[in-house]
């Protein structure tokens, strides 16, 4: 067969009126509910795990508004919202519109769990995951795509039980998104409660689903990468993109587990009053609980953040993967290092199940403990350091187009880089005595998870939204969208480090106005005024999204119709028609070359894809290249 | 569509796509059960002495429920052994006895093992009590031989009504034989076959009390790292119990018939699968019934 006729960006007609046809009919098969609902197809639970993490992701920054109120105006009532949301929420959640103080722990800890396991995981990890990764590599979906499905219903399911929990008696869980023991083991429970219908029997419930949800899409992508990449697609020759997921599946598959024990463990102490993490001698409301006791709050710490940490590089692996893509494609260059990433990342990954207990400097585990960690959690940041450094260099010379894509990917650069830069101190003990459970340790990792991987999700549903659709996103909305996030985002935390150094704790419900230090001044407001822009900032950046939702559906319906490649990519997905039909590619695509042969010399365009066959300038080209590296 | 290498290798990696996916879920339930398991040792070097308590699971039973699973373990690969050469009668007979061998093992577990122990009662006694009880507890005699202190006065619980009611102000305890003879030098290390209960019946004051509970998972981190671990094992085991079942009935001569290969396949992920549950249980034994 003709090669050229896989590149589909100028030869829309390649697959058009008979390939079509074939698509459907395979509708036909399928009715309505199994084609959009119940469908086994990647793209399809690709977009489902999309736009059920987008919403989840709008609804936890809406809990954290809300907490916001109180923050910037401690004990004062909230205007017109705050009555209603006491009615929604009920049972004194917000008597005249004054946050009582249960249910700001409730918002706290509900925005943690909502944010990272109902949102940036099913966002980063599972859709585009699903969507991008077969595609990319050439495959027509995933290995087993009824598992696919069952993992987005196991998600599903978790979520919905996550949602319920606000609105059973006593309310969602207040412990922390960390669900620290014995106070998680305490909280909702004894009179008034219901034993399984309580915050935090729920939140535990949801989260053996949500785990399950992981499991079954871990195993898939593996597998998926393993079996299903496209002939001649060679270890060295996957985007970095897929890299990352392959990574990121690993750490699920490895790190959930043991949280799922911990959670099962804790559904114990809850409900057969056991005492796995319960000590001896506990007193709670002046008397002594009748249990066995024994157990240990330390051990529920160990066996969170040994998911805690790895789970904190699912959230940046993904978006690392995302913003390679962007900036390889935008600089129109090979992307610089790609070996170098690749081995980073896989360092990254394996070093992160063995830094956890970073976390938990203030428990008291000992020196040689503290010690040990210490090491490990610095020399964890040597990788960071050569990927986000080899992102830097490969924007060095490049003929740069900045887009939407690009913009978002461009920003998440400085933004992660502060945030994992800020992580250093926290990595010394000595320093984190001082920092733990301050608002700096807030800002150092939402730094790192918000404008940076929140701006590399962003980045990527512009990105390959023509894909999934056959249009573009509007660029002036999207640039409407971006510039004041960005803005926003910084007035956000920017200033939570100073709180931090001022020893505001994180979990306080004053925003600090009971603290003294915080009345210091800097830069001309307390530490505890500093809370007003903040919130300010954070309404705003509420508000800034409402031009993403619009142009995003809009989008759908009226963007531009474009071709099937229309940012002139490299990698395979780009070679299957916009949008893919069951099954994926017309021709199933055969890789002859690395993911981002940008600008090869000897070519008449600056890219030349994945799938094109090598011709003899092409090795000219090769051999120059690899003669100017000796 | 379909999905490449469902039942052939793919050339480059020698594996199909189930092959790699059940090992990979392995993977990850080893992690599950290490995180377990992990609790277990966490839990046993914190115990306070005495607060772990040693010799209550019945020995011979968990022996021969070792056994049946490890035989189990061997007619899982006879039977694929049996695919793979096609003779299906013969596969249809060892799967036969695998399920039977796991249904076995969990009627052991859940009709014997689990139950006798929710009718067993445990008082530990409070520390300034536990010289009165002396007579039953040998604490004394104990630590001469440099063994941990008993602090529980175990047997039958005579009187269950004292457990809600709370104007009883007494348990009547009729006594396992440790607390029996707590000078016995048998009863000062736990024993194989388990000892025969006595007659004799204490009465235990409830002041003297610090926790009153059966043996369930409440009684102690002991009873509730087993009865979770035994419990999620059971679960596994369970769920392998089923695929077989599946695996044998009328649907698997049809697959036979129509790709024998396939069914071979699953038979092996399944029996993959059961080796797993197996080799947890190799954990369990010792951890639980031994040491
Ligand atoms: C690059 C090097 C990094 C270092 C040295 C580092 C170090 C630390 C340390 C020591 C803490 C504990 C602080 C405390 O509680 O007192 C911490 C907290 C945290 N880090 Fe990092 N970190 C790094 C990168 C990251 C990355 C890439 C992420 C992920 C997206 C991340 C997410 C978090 C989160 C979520 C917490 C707080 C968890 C909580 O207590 O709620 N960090 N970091
Ligand atoms: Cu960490």
């Amino acid at each position: 067969m003709d090669p050229s006729a896989d590149l589909t960006s100028h030869a829309p007609a390649a697959h058009d009126p008979h390939h079509h046809d074939e698509h459907g009919h395979d509708h036909h098969e399928l009715g309505w509910w199994r084609k959009y609902v119940f469908s086994t197809d990647h793209k399809v639970i690709g977009i489902q795990y999309l736009i059920t993490g987008l919403i989840f992701l709008f609804l936890g920054f809406t809990l954290m508004m809300l907490m916001r109120w109180q923050l910037a105006y401690p004990g004062k009532a909230l205007p017109v919202l705050g009555p209603m949301l006491n009615v929604l929420f009920g049972r004194g959640s917000m008597p005249e519109g004054i946050m009582a103080p249960d249910f700001y722990n409730s918002l706290g800890a509900m925005h943690g769990t909502i944010m990272i396991f109902l949102g940036v995981v099913p966002v980063a990890f599972a859709a585009f995951g699903n969507y991008v990764v077969p595609l990319q590599i050439g495959a027509p979906d995933m290995t087993f795509p009824k598992i696919n499905m069952a993992s987005y219903w196991a998600f599903f399911v978790g979520g919905i039980i996550m949602l319920i929990s606000f609105f059973v008696p006593g309310g969602a869980a207040k412990s922390g998104w960390t669900a620290y023991t014995p106070l998680s083991v305490i909280a909702d429970s004894g009179p008034g409660h219901h034993i399984i219908m309580n915050g935090q029997t729920l939140w535990l419930i949801g989260f053996v689903f949500l785990i399950t949800s992981s499991l079954l899409g871990a195993v898939n992508f593996i597998t998926t990468i393993i079996q299903l990449r496209a002939k001649g697609l060679t270890w060295m020759r996957l985007p970095f993109f897929v890299w990352a997921q392959f990574i990121t599946a690993f750490l699920l598959l490895l790190a959930f587990p043991p949280l799922e024990a911990a959670a099962v463990m804790q559904l114990m102490d809850r409900l057969a009053a056991t005492s796995f993490f319960m000590p001896t001698g506990l007193v709670v409301s002046g008397a002594a609980l009748n249990i066995s006791g024994g157990g240990s709050p330390i051990l529920w710490q160990h066996l969170f953040w040994f998911l805690g940490h790895p789970e904190v590089y699912v959230l940046i692996l993904p978006a690392m993967g995302i913003v390679a893509e962007i900036l390889a494609n935008n600089t129109r260059k090979p992307l610089w290092g790609y070996k170098s990433l690749v081995f980073a990342a896989l360092v990254l990954g394996f070093l992160s199940f063995i830094v956890w207990a970073h976390h938990m400097w203030l428990t008291g585990m000992g020196t040689v403990v503290s010690a040990f960690f210490q090491t490990t959690t610095l020399i964890i940041s040597i990788p960071s350091v050569i990927i986000l450094s080899a992102f830097f260099i490969s924007l060095w010379g490049g003929s740069i187009r900045f887009n939407t894509p690009m913009l978002f990917a461009t920003a998440f650069l400085p933004m992660f880089g502060i945030g994992g830069l800020t992580g250093i101190p926290l990595a010394f003990n000595a320093a984190d005595i001082y920092l733990h459970d301050t608002y700096y340790v807030i800002a150092h990792f939402h730094y790192i998870v918000a404008p940076g991987t929140i701006f590399a999700l962003f980045a990527g549903v512009y990105f390959w939204f023509p894909k999934a659709t056959g249009r573009m996103m509007s660029e002036f909305w999207g640039k409407v969208h971006f510039w004041p996030s960005l803005i926003c985002m910084n007035v956000i935390f920017l200033p939570m480090f100073l709180q931090g150094m001022l020893s505001i704790h994180r979990r306080w419900y004053d925003g600090g106005q009971g603290w003294a230090l915080s009345n210091e001044k800097v830069w001309g407001l307390s530490g505890f005024e500093w809370n007003v822009p903040i919130s300010i900032a954070a309404w705003v950046m509420g508000l800034a999204q409402i031009p993403f939702i619009i142009n995003f559906f809009w989008s759908i319906k009226y963007g531009k119709k474009v071709n099937d490649n229309p940012w002139e990519a490299t990698t395979l997905e780009w070679a299957a028609p916009s949008p893919p039909p069951h099954g994926n590619f017309a021709v199933v695509p055969t890789a002859h070359r690395g993911p981002y042969e940008y600008s090869l010399p000897g070519r008449e365009r600056d890219f030349t894809m994945q799938n094109e066959p090598i011709r003899d300038s092409d090795r000219r080209a090769y051999e120059a290249a690899a003669a100017a590296h000796d | 569509m379909e999905i490449p290498y469902t039942t052939t290798a793919r050339p480059d990696t020698g594996l199909w796509n189930a092959k790699i996916g059940i090992w990979l879920f392995l993977a990850s339930e080893v992690m599950l059960f290490g995180g377990l398991f992990s609790a277990y040792i966490f839990l046993r070097l914190d115990a306070a002495p005495g607060h772990w308590p040693r010799g209550l699971l019945n020995v011979p039973v968990g022996t021969m429920n070792t056994a049946i699973l490890i035989a189990s373990s061997v007619t899982v690969v006879l039977a694929w052994a049996a695919l793979k050469m096609r003779q299906f009668s013969k596969y249809k007979f060892y799967m036969g006895i695998t399920i039977l061998c796991g249904i076995v093992f969990l009627v052991v577990k859940l009709a014997y093992e689990w139950p006798i122990k929710f009718h067993h009662f445990g008082a530990k006694i409070t520390p300034a009590a536990l010289e009165k009880y002396e007579p039953y507890l040998g604490n004394a005699h104990l630590r001469e031989g440099g063994y941990e202190p008993r602090v529980e006065i175990s047997g039958h619980l005579e009187n269950p009504e004292a457990l809600h009611d709370e104007s009883i102000r007494e348990y009547h305890i009729k006594l396992d034989a440790a607390n029996a003879e707590p000078l016995n030098p048998d009863n000062d290390r736990p024993r194989f076959w388990p000892a025969p209960m006595s007659d004799k019946i204490a009465h235990v004051s409830k002041d003297d009390v610090q926790l009153a509970s059966m043996y369930v998972p409440k009684h102690s981190t002991f009873f509730a790292t087993y009865f979770t671990i035994t419990g999620l094992h059971g679960l596994h085991v369970l769920g392998g119990v089923i695929v077989f079942i599946y695996l044998w009935l009328p649907v698997s001569a049809r697959l036979y018939k129509r790709n024998p290969e396939q069914l071979a396949n699953r038979v092996e992920v399944a029996g993959l699968f059961w080796h797993f549950v197996d080799l947890v249980w190799i954990f369990v034994f010792p951890l639980f019934y031994l040491l």
